[in-house]
């Protein structure tokens, strides 16, 4: 009985998540509709493109790797009370952060160097992002616009090292002066598993982090104590739960994941810091946890869903020459109408109320069932 | 004459400090009213930048600032209802509305820009306007009497701003509001109304706060010219302790800064361009860490109102 209330429940939240993406998904028809195009011809390409051939299907879930692994660290944090928007900053500051590394030491071995920049940019992104919680615990400023504002810094400061200290020396031998680094070492370069495409097995190392969450966040004492700092904070500081250290290690963890979302991009995609690393996903990422309802299992198939409709924009712009920036527009509605739809998974009255209030005829018709079940 | 080269440039930074003032005083007094009635309304960047591109467009099309401004300030306004019925209505947690709201209104504003117009043109914006007789009062003139409209009437917000938020019925209410609303709904106010009213307020300022920056400043549109505005001027109403004057203080503050570092890329003084923008970014959270911390807030501030849990 227990386990198919749960299933009607699960299912139940499947569909408002569905109807909140549908809905989103209208509105663009509408945007698209206003841009001159046809929504049809648009969303053809826009949902089929990513399953044309090898490329789609593989890019779609290179895509997925960053968003994933930014996901987490966004559950994280909201599973704890605090709100991380600084993954852009994150990301990025975790990509310097170990590019250098790799740089300082790049005669090591694979071995050896392929850890040291993944926990570099693990720990850069942690402290980039536990600075924001240290000033939430301590200082009582709000985390969402100290992340901001990191997020800012963070980018004018990659901005900096690309353009000046860690330029690409070959931009500087040619004047080109496009603000990159070179590229990193070749023996640390993450593997592309199918050839011809650009898909890593960095895919592969944030699902199996999901995993690592789920289990952290649902069966350690440590996830416990920091769920319950997130769920009813006076509550659990009753219970002698040191509520503001968690929310500051909550932080840490997610500036941490998005740390290692940007290395990852770095040594899996591009080979080397450029300009607009962090593309948003930081953002995303948000939407990806919001979208697998704050779960890290759910996070995988969300995180692919949106891997799959960044692809489609950029399918879609090449097709119908409709600008790629609107799926930031429908990811900003699928925020609202994920969030605003919420109510009715908490408070289910409300739109039983709504329903009857708008329509008499189906009031009647449900005392009528209730009549006839009373009979029965 | 050297002291004359540097009396010049010192009411030079004042001046554009001046200037600058307006879309930070714009936004932040909406996002006070916003912030008064229990609503924090993060997604003030986002329609700042919808604002910028309609005033921008609507000027580039027809050629009329003025109609530039107030379609931005409609545009806002819609942009507000939509937060409200998002927290309001459905009593979303508002942190993540509002960043929904400015992922929203970020990639619209990308997404009509590369369609409508697509390269970076300049338009004919709003031209100064001197104030006769005070403008030619030397030092203070230029400082203060020879802007556009809109600083004026942004400057003139900070009073207009406190005789309503503290001395008219609709003000009291808003405070009510924010800080007791079941008080305020036992004594008959509706406190969704008033708070819809106030995101109204807040969505038409800061599309006029958007709409500033291509109308009345940069004279062109480009991606992400609000670059963070929004969000500061959210962080202003912190600072400012949610008093218009505090508001005004901090916002002169940032624009100050801001001229600051104009001036310095203008006199060629040697300093990494990256860290001249980063500083108001960095003066955000230290000033947020000054100022925040056991002062007074709205204490219904963040906390949708249902009336079915009293």
């Amino acid at each position: 009985m227990k386990r198919s209330n749960r299933v009607a429940q699960s299912l139940s939240q499947l569909a408002l998540l569905m109807g909140a993406l549908l809905m989103a998904l209208l509105v663009g028809a509408i945007l698209i509709g206003i841009a001159g195009a046809n929504p049809l011809v648009a969303y053809r390409a826009m949902f089929l493109g990513p399953f044309s051939g090898r490329f789609g299907m593989t890019e779609s879930l290179v895509k997925a790797t960053p968003l994933l692994l930014v996901g987490l660290g966004v559950i994280t944090s909201f599973r704890s009370g605090i709100l991380n928007i600084g993954g852009e900053g994150q990301m990025v500051i975790g990509a310097i952060a170990g590019t250098a590394v790799a740089f300082a030491f790049s005669q090591w071995p694979a071995f050896i160097l392929l850890p040291l920049v993944l926990i570099a940019s693990v720990l850069a992104g942690a402290v980039w992002g536990g600075f924001a919680g240290w000033l939430k615990a301590r200082l009582n400023v709000n985390e969402i616009l100290s992340t901001v504002m990191l997020n800012s810094i963070a980018l004018q400061l990659c901005l900096y090292l690309i353009r000046g200290p860690m330029i690409d020396p070959e931009e500087v031998a040619y004047g080109t002066g496009t603000p990159q680094t070179a590229q990193l070492p070749r023996q640390i370069w993450m593997a592309r598993l199918v050839r011809g495409t650009r898909f890593h097995w960095g895919f592969f190392l944030a699902v199996a982090l999901a995993f690592v969450v789920f289990i952290f966040l649902w069966r350690t004492t440590i996830g416990y104590r920091m769920r319950a700092a997130g769920e009813g904070p006076n509550a659990a500081r009753a219970a002698g739960i040191d509520v503001e250290k968690y929310q500051i290690l909550a932080m840490a963890l997610a500036g941490g994941f998005a740390g290692l979302a940007g290395m990852v991009e770095v040594l899996g995609v591009h080979r080397r810091v450029l300009e607009g690393l962090s593309a948003g996903y930081g953002f995303s990422g948000i939407v990806v946890a919001l979208f697998g309802r704050l779960h890290p299992i759910g996070a995988i198939p969300a995180a692919i869903l949106f891997g799959m409709l960044t692809l489609g924009a950029d399918m879609m712009q090449r097709a119908v020459a409709i600008p790629a920036a609107i799926v930031m527009a429908i990811q900003g509605l699928v925020v609202l109408f994920v969030v605003g739809s919420d109510i009715l998974v908490r408070h289910p009255e409300i739109w039983q109320r709504w329903f009857r209030k708008k329509s008499p005829g189906t009031q009647g018709r449900l005392e009528a069932d209730r009549a006839g079940s009373g009979n029965q | 004459m050297q002291g004359v080269v540097i009396s010049n440039v010192v009411i030079g930074i004042l001046a554009t400090g001046v200037r600058l003032l307006a879309p930070f005083l714009f936004a932040s007094i909406g996002e006070m009213f916003c912030q008064r009635s229990g609503v924090f309304n993060l997604g003030v960047e986002g329609i700042m930048m919808m604002g910028a591109f309609v005033g921008f467009f609507v000027t580039l099309r027809l050629g009329n600032p003025y109609l530039g401004v107030v379609m931005a300030i409609l545009i806002g306004i819609a942009l507000g209802l939509l937060m409200a019925l998002v927290s309001v209505t459905m009593q979303a947690p508002q942190g993540i509305s509002g960043i929904g709201l400015y992922m929203f209104c970020w990639g619209l504003s990308g997404l009509l820009f590369r369609i409508y117009v697509g390269f970076i043109t300049s338009i004919e914006g709003f031209k100064p306007l001197p104030i006769p007789g005070l403008a030619s009062i030397p030092v203070l003139g230029p400082i203060l009497f020879q802007h556009n409209w809109l600083v004026y009437l942004s400057i003139l917000l900070v009073p207009i701003s406190w005789f309503v938020l503290f001395k008219t019925d609709w003000g009291l209410k808003v405070q009510a509001v924010g800080v007791t609303p079941q008080a305020a709904d036992t004594l008959g106010v509706n406190v969704n109304a008033v708070r819809y009213q106030c995101l109204m307020l807040g969505g038409a300022l800061a599309g006029l706060a958007g709409a500033f920056l291509t109308v009345g400043q940069a004279n062109m549109y480009a991606d992400n010219i609000t670059a963070g505005r929004g969000f500061i001027a959210v962080a202003l109403v912190y600072f400012g302790r949610w008093n218009p004057v505090g508001v005004l203080l901090g916002s002169l503050l940032f624009s100050m800064m801001n001229s600051l570092q104009l001036w310095l890329q203008v006199l060629g003084i040697n300093f990494p361009y990256e860290f001249a923008v980063i500083l108001p970014y960095v003066v955000t959270i230290a000033a947020l860490a000054v100022a925040v911390r056991h002062v007074w807030a709205p204490t219904a501030l963040g906390k949708p109102f249902r009336r079915e849990s009293i």
